[in-house]
């Protein structure tokens, strides 16, 4: 057993001891360096988790604005310091309630929306300046976003002042997740077109969180995840220089959602190493000079990937390690998927569950008092060396197959990460890689069933009677003078975020914005190989 | 002497994104020996039972990871019987809990593979079936 090789999924050989002569052979402590400084391996600030704990934010949204205003609620007395939106599918492809397209979907993974109106009842009550909020949306981020600032400017709030973040990172949905709506071409200038709009008029707001989670969840190794990532990120950065923007003036805005389940120490390495790697791009490649454009934010999550239908108690555990990983690797969010999240939605016990566990690290493991606590480990250093090696090859091989988007839009990454996620459900399958519960340590005991998150089909029809009355009561002159600008601006290639948001003001749906901008730019055909 | 291929159509229905699971479980039908037509995202009813009926498959699978396995069904159910594809096997897979195995078997499903369930069992399934069906 000893004399076997042992491969880390990012296919890293991990050896039975380190020393010393490891961390040499492998590039030094060049890259190490100290917490809050270039090139911020061991944590983008100086004092970490001592001056804040991460934020905790957990994934929230069901049936309609209000019901999900209510589980906010909670989730806050409880001790949640952020908010993770889930919306459901209607919404992030960018159709009202009353499509035909939405039948059977409305509120069924996420919270319904149509309407600015959806958006003022969902936040009510919420300080939006302690409580900063996350908007899981991609296809029609630009008018979600647009609802949010609206929605905070209605409330008083100045936009200019406004934190928050979107998810919006389009090019992964056409890799995991399939939440596009319009080509890969202009889906990258809406993109663009967002984090313009922010960088001049929200520049506190984070328009844009780069996902490897959802790669990582659709067959990608760890390594494979960060840098996907970065070249996606690389892939929206351009657009940014090309529009006449300075690096300075948006990179310090990015931020990143990425994914732990696997190997603790590649897990923590992987961060660590992706950080440094992410200054050193930034800074070398980009010619930042501000600090803040180098730093890796990011919220790392316990990923669905790693929990199992079987034993579904045993995700609870899997969750507090995942916790642990993201707290050792200076997560500056964490969320966890619940132990009941491979059935349905979660349910507020489960919720509270996930919210303990981020609390006792807190307030019971010390994991907050001091800074990058693994930093010097012999296997954990060379670790984070060889893993940064690894994530620069990989980028290289993307750019020498012609840059992350000419693969995405020719189906050629997500062939390459479906054939990956095949080999290792067959080693699942087969037992070769271990999963307990699942291939080992199985149990003939009738499994505890999850409570199942109720599906009303009551909640659709009111959304579509709330949407009819915001229809009754707003001008419609209003809402086809906005719409027409709407489709003015994309026909003319400017930026359309600033007509969507005098759209949504003007309670135009989230369906009538989306089918503007199809009539200019068309919608996604996706590319089948295997 | 020759084997005439069983083919089938994997359909993604609605407007659930999660396309891992029916990815991984076409290639394993592909290495099964299987010709298999995959749809793609967001496909409605009509649309899986027009794939079906000009792709003249013996099998329509669905994966459904978000949920709505049920509304979708009971709209395609119909559809089946429109375009003469009533005779063929009608299987779905993904996130589809016990609760709601007996009212699918009810709507005329023959058989239904849970996340969890082995590539295996999937391609015996279907290949003893074919070969009652043939």
């Amino acid at each position: 057993m000893s004399e076997d090789k042992i491969i880390n999924e990012s296919g890293i050989e991990v050896k039975a001891l380190y020393t010393q002569e490891d961390v040499d052979s492998s590039g030094g402590v060049e890259m190490v360096g100290l917490p809050g400084q270039y090139p911020f391996t061991r944590g983008i600030h100086k004092e970490m988790y001592r001056k804040r704990p991460w934020t905790m934010r957990q994934y929230t949204g069901f049936a309609n604005a209000k019901d999900t205003n209510e589980r906010f609620h909670y989730l806050i007395e409880n001790g949640q310091t952020g908010l993770n939106v889930a919306f459901d599918l209607p919404t992030q492809t960018g159709l009202d309630t009353d499509d035909s397209m939405a039948e059977g979907e409305v509120g069924r993974v996420g919270m319904a929306v149509d309407t600015l109106r959806d958006f003022e009842i969902a936040f009510d009550g919420i300080d939006l300046e302690k409580i900063t909020v996350s908007l899981t949306i991609n296809g029609s981020a630009a008018i979600l976003i647009a609802m949010y600032l609206a929605m905070a400017e209605k409330r008083g709030y100045d936009v200019a002042k406004l934190r928050g973040t979107a998810q919006n990172d389009i090019l992964k949905e056409f890799i995991g997740r399939g939440t596009w709506i319009f080509p890969v071409e202009p889906s990258i200038k809406l993109v663009g077109d967002t984090i313009e709009y922010c960088a001049k008029n929200a520049p506190k707001y984070s328009p844009v969180s780069v996902c490897g989670y959802h790669i990582r969840e659709s067959g990608a190794t760890p390594e494979q995840e960060m840098a996907y990532a970065f070249c996606i990120a690389k892939a929206y950065a351009d657009d940014m220089l090309k529009r006449g923007l300075h690096i300075d003036e948006f990179a310090g805005r990015l931020s990143y959602n990425f994914n732990i389940f696997g190997n603790l120490f590649e897990q923590v390495a992987k961060f660590r190493a992706g950080r440094g790697l992410w200054a050193k791009i930034i800074k070398e490649e980009y010619g930042a000079k501000d600090p803040k454009s180098m730093w890796l934010r990011m919220i790392a999550a316990g990923g669905g990937g790693g929990l199992t239908i079987e034993q579904p108690e045993n995700n609870i555990v899997r969750g507090a390690y995942y916790a642990l990983i993201s707290a050792l690797s200076g997560a500056q969010t964490m969320a966890l998927c619940c132990y009941d999240e491979a059935y349905t939605i979660p349910s507020e016990y489960a919720q509270r569950i996930s919210l303990r566990t981020m609390q006792m690290l807190i307030e019971e493991m010390g994991m907050c008092e001091t800074v990058d606590p693994l930093a010097g480990s012999y296997y954990v250093e060379t670790m984070t060396n060889n893993m940064r090696k690894k994530m620069e090859e990989t980028m290289a091989e993307v750019e020498a197959e012609g840059g992350i988007v000419k693969m995405v839009e020719e189906g050629t990454i997500q062939s390459k990460v479906s054939a990956q996620a095949y080999e290792m459900q067959k080693d699942i399958q087969s037992g070769a890689f271990p999963k307990v519960g699942v291939n080992c340590y199985q149990t003939d005991e009738e499994e505890n069933e999850v409570e199942f998150h109720p599906y009303d089909t009551r909640d659709a029809d009111q959304q579509v009677e709330n949407l009819n009355a915001v229809k009754a009561a707003r001008d419609q002159a209003e809402v086809d003078r906005t719409l027409a600008q709407v489709k003015a601006d994309a026909e003319a290639d400017r930026n359309v975020m600033p007509a969507i948001v005098e759209a949504v003001k003007a309670y135009a749906t989230v369906g009538e914005i989306t089918k503007k901008l199809v009539e200019v730019y068309g919608t996604y055909q996706e590319p089948i190989r295997f | 002497m020759s084997e005439n291929k069983i083919r089938v159509l994997m359909g993604k229905p609605g407007l659930d994104g999660h396309d891992h699971g029916a990815k991984v479980v076409v290639r394993a039908m592909m290495e099964a020996g299987f010709e298999v037509i995959y749809t793609g995202l967001r496909k409605t009813p009509r649309q899986i039972a027009e794939a079906a009926s000009e792709s003249n498959v013996d099998v329509i699978g669905l994966s459904s990871m978000a949920g709505s396995h049920i509304p979708f069904c009971q709209k395609l159910k119909p559809l089946l019987k429109e375009y003469d594809l009533e005779d063929k096997l009608w299987i779905i897979g993904g996130n589809v809990p016990t609760k709601d195995h007996e009212q699918l078997k009810g709507m005329g499903l023959d058989a239904i593979f849970p996340t969890g369930s082995h590539f295996d069992d999937i391609i015996d399934y279907i290949k003893s079936r074919y070969r009652q069906l043939a």
